[in-house]
């Protein structure tokens, strides 16, 4: 059997052993039970399985989980802490920003990426970062209101 | 021929798929209760047709008296005190978990978070034909407000018998009945204790009026909302039972092909691969998806293909290949409109056309199914459980009582996940593994096997007086539907007609159905003719118009939009459009800027007014507005299936282009309720008139008039 590949996720080591240009969204869905990560398209055309990978959001089906190794891995499940929402999870919640929620973790996880190199993004900004993430059911303009009120909420409590 | 006075009949569910036979209620009464607990259990029995979603066509109508008494919702009380609402219809984004939660508390007088609903599970829930045609509010609601004040009344009664008391003058509230004469009350969950007590009842006890609602009107947040924001709500893909293998299924190279020729023994000798094929099903079920895959890249096949047609053929194809003389119950006529085009004024005739689109729901169609000796559990993303059910059944030769299906809430569907493609796979590969398989479509699956928003011509013929007048009006649509195709305008002289054409790509429900292709065409005529009569396009549509309703929704979209506007710069225009559609109203105002110079097109504002009778849930009714004008842009502007040959020739994101965050204008909705009137549903007619508002707005802009959606596919030029 191959090498196993290291992975960190969500602070978590695990190794798998999978074909090194396996994407890593298989990965992560099939091997670690982390559903959180969607397939929308395989294509990266659609930002459904957007997860950070060294801090930036990754789509991670166009990551080979060999590019993934040694980095670490947040998705999803990985940004609630002790119970406690992350802001972004939180201003979606409070929004009301979403309808069928499938693209959610994908719009949560690049926002997250978007507000740590850019905490306090204009709606332009917002726009323009999240232009490769689909919503289907058309909740663009609460999805870049719960954004704008998770930069006020990370501000205020200095996150 | 038959009266215009006479409701059109409904488009036969062509595009709706047809509704399924009707069942019987058989889950034996102490089953219910082994199943869920002691208490209490109301039943409604759906009385019509109508309440029973059953719409099926011409032969099998049903009528009142005639229908046989059905259970279609139902009520627990445990003995907890806790309550759950029982219905057959899907979460499928539009919220409707939450606004029948909602419906329930608000009428058994229970706080909201003491409410469940199950809902869309073949063993658990009622028969339901499906969660399409924006039934669910209108049709869900009264029968959850009936079975809640008979739940209420039966509490009394138990509290009046515990007491000894008359039940007339005890009240109940805050989940209790309470005596005011002594002041002693109960709460529920200690009246439902140690009872086994259930009640079925007509839908039609009085209910509580929409003006003393104090659960149901308020915008309560979506009910399970943290478990989508933390990823742990799990869609049919996320389900993973064990011992799963994942099934892929070989796809012809184009539509119609059939295998010639076929050699699987490479597959077929991976290790762990499952192959099957079944006269033209080949599919493979691995240990992984790309083991499945693999193994169906190891299969040679040959397929014999035949010739069909392209999109660059298709409008005169639709307009060749019509049936000759439209069925009568598809051509309305009233007056003449022969006489009302001679006595008029201003004459204009003009055809329009609607380009194919997919609905393209972000969750794939998706399923997991389970054999357990000899019975079927499947889980899937589908509108319609109990229609998914029978055809399995039917299929795989077992009686619909050993198959189960259960839908996940589900990554939305707008009218495409009717169909069971996904089920029958993952059922017929989960056969041959003897273990639970998954199918979950992939992106260009999506794009090229499921179904599409039929495309279509329309053409119309019309006249108007000096004055605006309306004199004469005749309205054809070809293929796709006759959703929404009667003129709402009071016109003396008016002929209506669908006329039906072979499928061309396979075709099916898609949100609002024609009736956005129908507005598209009448209200871009209407805007055309009042330039011909030199009026401005919101008074030509009053004079012609009688429905206070309409009136008051194009009012106020008018209104907040500033209608009518003054041109500030150049390649600003401005446009509006409004159409009423399964018993709610929409009026639409756009602001478009052209540039002359490129062609780009681009849509600044949208402002809609939406009346859809009382609001159960004003904050789930704005997502759904709002999505619907957003969804209405991309078919409005650029979103049409190019195909050939039998193969689609966009069948990815970046190919196939959706609205995306930069194509999002601003944005304004404005919601008119009317408390005195029953709720509709609100999925649908919000989208219809976003269209024909854009295409009035670059006209205005331009002078160029755009008959064909998609408008601008390519920019103006």
């Amino acid at each position: 059997m191959a090498k196993p590949i290291e992975l960190e996720v969500n602070g978590k080591r695990y190794a798998v052993h999978y074909a090194p240009d396996t994407p890593l969204l298989y990965v992560l869905r099939d091997e670690l039970g982390l559903t959180g990560s969607k397939y929308g398209c395989g294509e990266g055309q659609c930002g459904s399985c957007t997860v950070l990978i060294g801090g930036a959001p990754r789509r991670s089906c166009q990551i080979p989980v060999s590019a993934a190794a040694a980095k670490p891995i947040i998705t999803i499940e990985g940004l609630e802490k002790d119970g406690r929402l992350h802001p972004v999870q939180q201003a979606f919640l409070d929004a009301g920003a979403f309808q069928c929620a499938f693209c959610t973790s994908g719009m949560i996880m690049s926002s997250v990426g978007l507000l740590q190199g850019n905490p306090n993004p204009s709606q332009p900004e917002i726009v323009q970062f999240l232009q490769g993430n689909i919503c289907r059911c058309g909740t663009h303009p609460r999805i870049v209101d719960a954004v704008r009120q998770a930069a006020k909420m990370m501000q205020e409590h200095g996150r | 021929m038959s009266d215009i006075t006479g409701k059109f009949v409904p488009e036969p569910e062509r595009f709706e798929f047809s509704a399924a036979a009707m069942h019987h209620f058989e889950l034996a009464r102490r089953d219910f209760f082994k199943l869920l607990g002691a208490g209490i259990a109301v039943f409604a029995v759906a009385k019509d047709a109508m309440a029973m979603q059953e719409t099926a066509p011409g032969s099998r109508s049903f009528h009142g008296e005639e229908l046989p008494k059905e259970i279609s919702a139902w009520l627990h009380i445990g003995e907890d005190g806790s309550v759950t609402g029982f219905t057959g219809k899907a979460e499928i984004g539009q919220n409707i978990r939450t606004a029948l939660a909602q419906t329930i508390a608000d009428e058994l007088r229970v706080p909201f978070e003491s409410v469940r609903m199950v809902t869309a599970d073949t063993a658990l829930t009622p028969f339901d034909a499906g969660t399409f045609g924006s039934r669910s509010t209108p049709t869900m609601t009264p029968q959850f407000r009936s079975v809640g004040a008979a739940a209420r009344d039966l509490l009394i009664g138990v509290a009046a018998k515990e007491w000894g008391v008359a039940s007339e003058g005890l009240i109940a509230m805050n989940a209790k009945v309470t005596d005011p004469d002594s002041g002693r009350s109960l709460r529920y969950a200690e009246l439902a204790r140690g009872k086994t007590l259930a009640q079925s009842l007509p839908a039609e006890d009085p209910i509580t009026p929409a003006t003393q609602w104090t659960v149901a009107g308020k915008p309560i947040p979506k009910v399970d909302g943290r478990t989508f924001v933390t990823g742990r709500h799990q869609y049919t893909p996320d389900l993973r039972p064990e011992g799963m293998l994942y099934g892929k299924v070989l796809r012809p190279p184009s539509f119609g092909a059939t295998l010639n020729s076929y050699d699987d023994g490479a597959a077929k000798a991976r290790a762990g691969v499952v192959v099957v094929r079944d006269r033209d099903f080949v599919g493979a079920a691995a240990p992984s998806e790309r083991e499945a895959q693999n193994a169906l890249e190891a299969i040679r096949a040959q397929w014999k293909e035949s010739p069909q047609i392209s999109n660059k053929d298709l409008f005169a194809y639709l307009k060749r290949n019509a049936s000759a003389k439209s069925e009568d119950r598809f051509r309305k006529e009233k007056g003449s409109v022969e006489e009302g085009l001679a006595a008029a004024a201003h004459r204009l005739d003009a055809t329009y056309t609607v380009a194919y689109i997919a609905h393209a729901p972000l969750e794939p169609r998706a399923a997991v199914a389970q054999w357990t000796d000899g019975k079927l559990t499947v889980w899937t993303g589908t509108q319609r459980p109990f229609a998914v059910r029978d055809e399995l059944a039917g299929l795989f030769h077992v009686p619909e009582s050993s198959v189960r299906v259960i839908v996940p809430d589900t990554g939305s569907a707008y009218g495409g996940k009717h169909t069971s493609d996904a089920a029958i796979e993952a059922t017929r590969l989960a056969r041959a593994a003897g273990r639970p398989v998954k199918v979950v479509w992939s992106r260009e699956e999506e794009f090229t096997w499921a179904y599409f928003r039929p495309a279509g011509v329309m053409e119309v013929k019309s006249g108007i007086a000096a004055d605006g007048t309306l004199t004469a009006w005749e309205f054809h649509n070809y293929h796709s539907g006759t959703s929404g195709i009667e003129t709402p305008y009071v016109v003396a002289n008016q002929r209506t007609e669908y006329h039906q054409v072979p499928l061309i790509l396979r075709s099916g429900s898609y949100r609002g159905l024609a009736a956005t292709a129908n507005h598209f065409a009448r209200e871009t005529h209407m805007d055309a003719l009042a330039r011909a009569a030199s009026m401005d396009p919101l008074e030509f549509r009053m004079k012609n118009l009688s429905d206070p309703r309409m009136r008051a929704v194009l009012d106020a979209a008018a209104k907040s939009f500033g209608w009518p506007r003054k041109k500030m710069q150049e390649g600003q225009g401005f446009g509006l459009a409004c159409g009423a559609e399964k018993g709610s109203y929409v009026a639409t105002c756009a602001e478009v800027s052209v540039d002359r110079g490129s062609g780009a097109v681009r849509v600044v504002r949208l402002v809609e007014a939406f009346e859809c009778g009382a609001i159960v849930n004003p904050d789930g009714l704005r997502n759904q507005v709002v999505g619907a004008m957003i969804q209405g842009l991309g078919g409005a502007l650029f979103e049409s299936i190019e195909f050939e040959n039998g193969r689609i020739k966009n069948p990815h994101f970046a190919s196939y282009r959706v609205p995306r965050f930069r194509d999002v204008p601003e944005i304004e909705a404005i919601l008119v309720e009317r408390k005195d009137i029953p709720s509709a549903g609100a999925g649908e007619t919000p989208i219809m008139a976003v269209a024909p508002a854009i295409g009035n707005a670059i006209f205005d802009a331009t002078g160029i008039r755009l008959n064909g959606l998609p408008l601008v596919p390519n920019g103006l030029y």
